[in-house]
């Protein structure tokens, strides 16, 4: 299990070395979550269409290590963009990865750029 | 600047600390806390939950910075090895010497470990701290790997504490056994008669007990495997947590000479100070009237004290009287005592209802002239416990009749308590945190909160066992409303509308989809708790299905299937009335088995098949849908299932033919939503096979027609629905069934069922009885169009998704390939499988 955790390192957008096209703007259902496959890791992408900003996480709920992180409901919590883990609801804000539960849980963050209406995802390996 | 060395940083360590820097004069005094545990002080009343989330810092009673911020100095992992009395130093273990001006002992107590032959085998443990919990945790994990049998766990101890180690165990997946010495559980606070109903409890939820047993011999080479009572008398067990009761730390009193009690504790005055005036001693480890008191409420009270004595309020003393009320806080199991649980006659007189097809015992000890609570016991349910201690603690006036506290007032809807509101300003509601009603109220009456969460910021009221909660709840709502306050309902902070109004809103404005919702009436990007609340609004004004807006949906309703707990789904097609023909089963039996899928008989009379792909579902559905199943919509926040006895088909008692009716019911109202799940039950006579009392609406055949019960669940909270009309024929039942949910659905809150709605339903059942049969609002034609309109406009959601190949795109794992999910891991149980354990 925690092999599985450790694949997942935030990545920040100056460090990115491969930017990995994962598919186009309309394959990603609007306000809501849907996983990509990366080499051996699964990451959730977030399309809030209101402001127009993607995001990506791990996909893993370091909770109970399950792979649903894309399947929970999106929104915001005072402003921050958050996701809502669909097994016990936990909060996680996609700008940092933090829990905004104030727990010590936290998720890793990808950047994300859209050009010419392809969705890429930041990586660092 | 004076110097205050506190020994220990527990729960009482830390209260005073934070007592302390909330007064203005502590400015003149440097406060340095030691503590031998690696961490900040926890709450350890809710250690127990470490289990659940294994998150040590949710725990935290405050972190490191808080004591940074506040000019505390806080010392972990330390121990104070010695008092230097005659120097005023106190030397660590590191052997660094620390002088003080003021010294407050806050030790705690460590747990009692009986002189028993063996008790130092490996899997032997006691539950006081996150490191003991962690030592269990691993140990579990490293006999129970590779092992498919429940291997048997026991608890020493069948106390407060005892009974929730019983369950930590159970919940690590151990048959637990209970082993008390005494012939009952819990004996210091509970009777013989409760104790009774208790156990019938407990050993209901699988926990095993063994009462009057003597362990003389922990058996096993250097590992435990056993205990022994007697010659023959013995368990297999291969871990032991050991609950005996608590002993204090005071050898530090001990060796610098402070006066001790005679079976240990330091000796303290109603001032908290020790023999020694410049040493306090406070918490589990303070011995005041010849008791260790092992709550924490009363260690705060010392803790406030002590703050106050320093600071030279010396007038602030401890009182005599201290409660000892206590409430287990077991999930599932209410118990709590009061004031004098069991008392002699010639103090008072008792009155005792037991129920025990219930599980229910209840007993109030009453004085002489009537007139005074004196204390009790509450078993099985416990809901009126905060005010029971209320009454209790400032002595309340009672019923003239004192009988109406325990079985209720009589006739419909009564309550035996007045409105929280009478209960004295000084009566104290939250006793971990000492405050009173007047706090409360007053933080209200004053401005300065404006609803709970102000209140609870500025009072600190529940932040402790969280038991007051219910009643601080009900102070705040009825002193908002008694200023004239709308106690207004919000959704969440993106639409401050209560779902009534906005199930008006959307319907009256024509409002196309939750984008539009949130444009006109909220803000934000919306959350995991109105998205789905709207979802369902929507779907019972137009009986869209979740194929429409699936991302607003609940997670189960946007996939059509409940999400298990390793990300794979369940299937349950609708099994009508829990009516089956063979060919029908075989077919279940066929899909299950070739895709390979865990199968059971649910709780409401139909099958689940268990540990589909998200990719496979569609597949399946098909074949089902194929073979003339339907979505059972067991995902979703509406219809679930009318469960029906065989009636009087086959019965020879039925009076109606139950089957037929509860078909019928279940086909009428199948794929509605609600703004909770709503579960039906039809019975064929009063024997009432089906439970339908069980249920949010129930019928039982009865000469001359069906007899219509509303408002009742199972589940967290049971509650029996009551009896709403009587005699009814088929027609007549349906029409009240049409009133009555559509006007549950368009006025209760988010997931509110019908039962607690109908609680805080102004007038009760008398007034829904007005509202649905006799028609007072002059709504009831409209709300059976309503329901007309939405039975009319049902479909089957799945036939709908499989096929609509655009609804089928969302079913996949993966966006950019069509790979599925490897993490799956699914281990072998009783010829079917089982996902593997989590971590
Ligand atoms: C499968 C089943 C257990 C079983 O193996 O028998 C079950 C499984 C779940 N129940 Fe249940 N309940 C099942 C019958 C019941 C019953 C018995 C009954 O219906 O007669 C009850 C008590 C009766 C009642 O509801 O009044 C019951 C009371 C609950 C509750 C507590 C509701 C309450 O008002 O307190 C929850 C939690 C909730 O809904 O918030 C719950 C929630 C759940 C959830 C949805 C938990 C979750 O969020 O995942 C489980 C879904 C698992 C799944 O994939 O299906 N389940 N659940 C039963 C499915 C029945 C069916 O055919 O649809
Ligand atoms: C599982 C569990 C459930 C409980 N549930 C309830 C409940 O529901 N309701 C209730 O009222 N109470 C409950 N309690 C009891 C409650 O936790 C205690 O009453 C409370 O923690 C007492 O606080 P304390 O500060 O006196 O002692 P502690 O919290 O034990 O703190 C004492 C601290 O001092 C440290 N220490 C000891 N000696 C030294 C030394 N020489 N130098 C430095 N540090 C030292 C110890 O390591 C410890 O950290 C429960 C306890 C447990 C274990
Ligand atoms: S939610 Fe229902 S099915 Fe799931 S564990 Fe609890 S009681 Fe069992
Ligand atoms: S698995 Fe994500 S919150 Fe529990």
């Amino acid at each position: 299990m925690q092999d599985i955790l450790e694949q997942y390192k935030t990545v920040l957008e100056p460090d990115v070395t491969q930017w990995f096209k994962v598919g186009v703007v309309e394959d990603f259902p609007q306000n809501s979550g849907a996983c990509i496959k990366y080499k051996t890791k699964q990451i959730a992408v977030y399309n809030f269409t209101r402001t127009g900003k993607w995001y990506a996480t791990q996909n893993l709920c370091p909770h109970k290590m399950e792979m649903v992180l894309s399947l929970g409901m999106i929104g915001d919590k005072d402003g921050i963009p958050k996701v809502a883990c669909p097994m016990h609801k936990k909060n996680f804000s996609l700008e940092d990865g933090s829990n905004l539960g104030g727990e010590d849980l936290k998720i890793a963050t990808y950047p994300v750029k859209i050009e010419e209406g392809n969705v890429y995802i930041g990586f660092s390996d | 600047m004076q110097k205050i060395i506190v020994v220990g940083n527990g729960m009482v360590g830390y209260k005073f600390c934070e007592k302390f820097v909330e007064r203005p004069e502590s400015k003149n005094f440097k406060i340095t806390v030691f503590g031998e545990e690696p961490r900040p002080a926890y709450d350890r009343v809710h250690l127990s939950e470490f289990f659940e989330n294994k998150d040590a810092k949710a725990l935290e009673m405050a972190p490191r910075e808080w004591y940074e911020e506040h000019g505390i100095e806080l010392v972990t992992n330390e121990r104070i090895s010695d008092i230097h009395r005659s120097s005023k130093k106190v030397t660590s273990t590191k052997d660094v010497n620390y002088k003080y001006d003021y010294l407050v002992l806050a030790t705690g107590s460590s747990p009692f470990v009986p002189n028993i032959e063996g008790i130092e085998k490996k899997g032997v443990f006691v539950y006081r701290t996150i490191e003991d919990l962690e030592d269990m945790l691993a140990y579990a994990d490293k006999i129970q790997e590779g092992r498919d049998e429940k291997i048997k766990a026991a608890v020493l101890g069948g106390g407060l504490l005892g009974l929730e180690a019983a369950k930590a165990v159970m919940d690590m997946g151990f048959e637990p056994h209970v082993v008390e010495f005494a012939p009952k559980l819990m004996p210091r606070q509970l009777d013989t008669r409760g104790s009774k109903v208790l156990q019938e409890k407990i050993e209901s939820i699988g926990i095993n007990v063994h009462l009057s047993k003597a362990t003389n011999k922990i058996l096993g080479s250097d590992t435990i495997t056993g205990m022994e009572f007697g010659e023959y008398d013995k368990i297999d067990v291969e871990m032991l947590v050991v609950s005996a009761g608590i002993r204090p730390r005071d050898e530090l009193g001990k060796t610098c000479g402070l006066e001790m009690g005679t079976r240990g504790g330091i000796v303290v005055n109603n001032r908290m100070q020790t023999s020694d005036p410049e040493i306090y001693a406070i918490g589990e480890v303070a011995l005041f009237n010849q008791m260790i008191y092992g709550l924490v409420a009363p260690g705060y009270d010392m803790a406030e004290v002590a703050v106050n004595q320093i600071l030279g309020k010396t007038d602030v003393v401890m009182e005599d009287d201290i409660d000892m009320s206590t409430k287990l806080k077991l999930i599932g199991v209410d118990v709590a005592s009061y004031g004098v649980p069991f008392m002699p006659v010639e103090k008072g007189y008792s009155i005792i209802f037991e129920n025990k097809t219930k599980n229910l015992y209840k007993r109030i000890n009453v004085s002489h002239d009537g007139k005074t609570l004196l204390g009790g016991i509450l078993i099985g349910d416990a809901s009126d416990y905060n005010m029971f201690h209320q009454i209790y603690l400032n002595g309340l006036p009672i019923p003239k009749d004192a009988e109406e506290l325990v079985i209720g007032a009589r006739g419909e809807g009564g309550s035996s308590f007045g409105s929280v509101l009478d209960i004295p300003d000084v009566a104290q509601v939250c006793s971990c945190e000492s405050v009173t009603k007047g706090d409360i109220c007053c933080s209200i009456t004053d401005g300065d909160s404006k609803n709970l969460g102000d209140v609870i910021a500025k009072t600190k009221a529940t932040t402790g066992c969280g038991g007051c909660k219910p009643m601080v709840v009900d102070l705040v709502n009825e002193t908002l409303k008694s200023l004239g306050q709308e106690v207004k309902e919000v959704l969440c902070e993106h639409f401050s509308f209560s779902r009534q109004e906005l199930y008006d809103l959307i319907k009256v404005n024509g409002v196309a989809d939750y984008e539009e919702a949130l444009n006109l009436f909220g803000e934000g990007h919306g959350c995991e708790v109105c998205k789905p609340a709207l979802a369902s609004i929507f779907a019972t004004i137009t009986m869209e299905t979740p194929n429409r807006q699936p991302v607003i949906q609940d997670t189960n309703d946007r996939f059509l299937a409940n999400i298990q707990r390793n990300g794979t789904y369940s299937i349950v097609p609708r099994v009508a009335g829990g009516e089956i023909t063979p060919d029908h089963l075989i077919v279940l039996g066929e899909v299950a088995k070739k895709y390979d899928l865990y199968t059971k008989i649910t709780g409401g009379q139909r099958i689940d098949l268990f540990g589909a792909q998200i990719h496979q579902l569609p597949i399946i559905w098909k074949e089902l849908i194929d073979a003339g199943f339907e979505s059972g919509h067991a995902y979703g926040k509406s219809l679930r299932t009318v469960k029906s006895c065989v009636g009087s088909t086959w019965c020879r008692y039925g009076m109606h033919e139950s089957v037929t009716f509860a078909i019928e019911i279940e086909n009428r109202y199948k794929g509605l939503r609600s703004p909770h799940k709503l579960k039906g039950g039809v019975s064929g006579c009063i024997r009432e096979c089906a439970e339908a009392r069980g249920k949010d609406f129930g019928l039982i055949a009865v000469e001359g027609g069906w007899n219509l019960y509303v408002c009742g669940n199972g589940g967290a909270t049971p509650k029996h629905a009551v009896l709403f009309a009587e005699q009814l024929d088929d027609e007549t039942a349906i029409k009240y069934l049409d009133r009555f949910l559509m006007y549950h659905i368009k006025t209760a809150g988010p997931l509110v069922r019908t039962a607690p709605w109908l609680e805080k339903l102004e007038g009760g059942i008398e007034y829904l009885k007005q509202v649905v049969i006799e028609d007072s609002l002059g709504i009831a034609e409209d709300l059976e169009k309503e329901m007309a309109e939405l039975v009319g406009k049902y479909e089957c959601e799945w036939k709908q998704a499989i096929e609509n190949p655009e609804m089928m795109k969302r079913f996949k794992h993966f966006v950019n390939s069509d790979d599925t999910d490897d993490n799956l891991v699914f281990v072998p149980m009783r010829d079917q499988k089982m996902p593997k354990a989590w971590n």
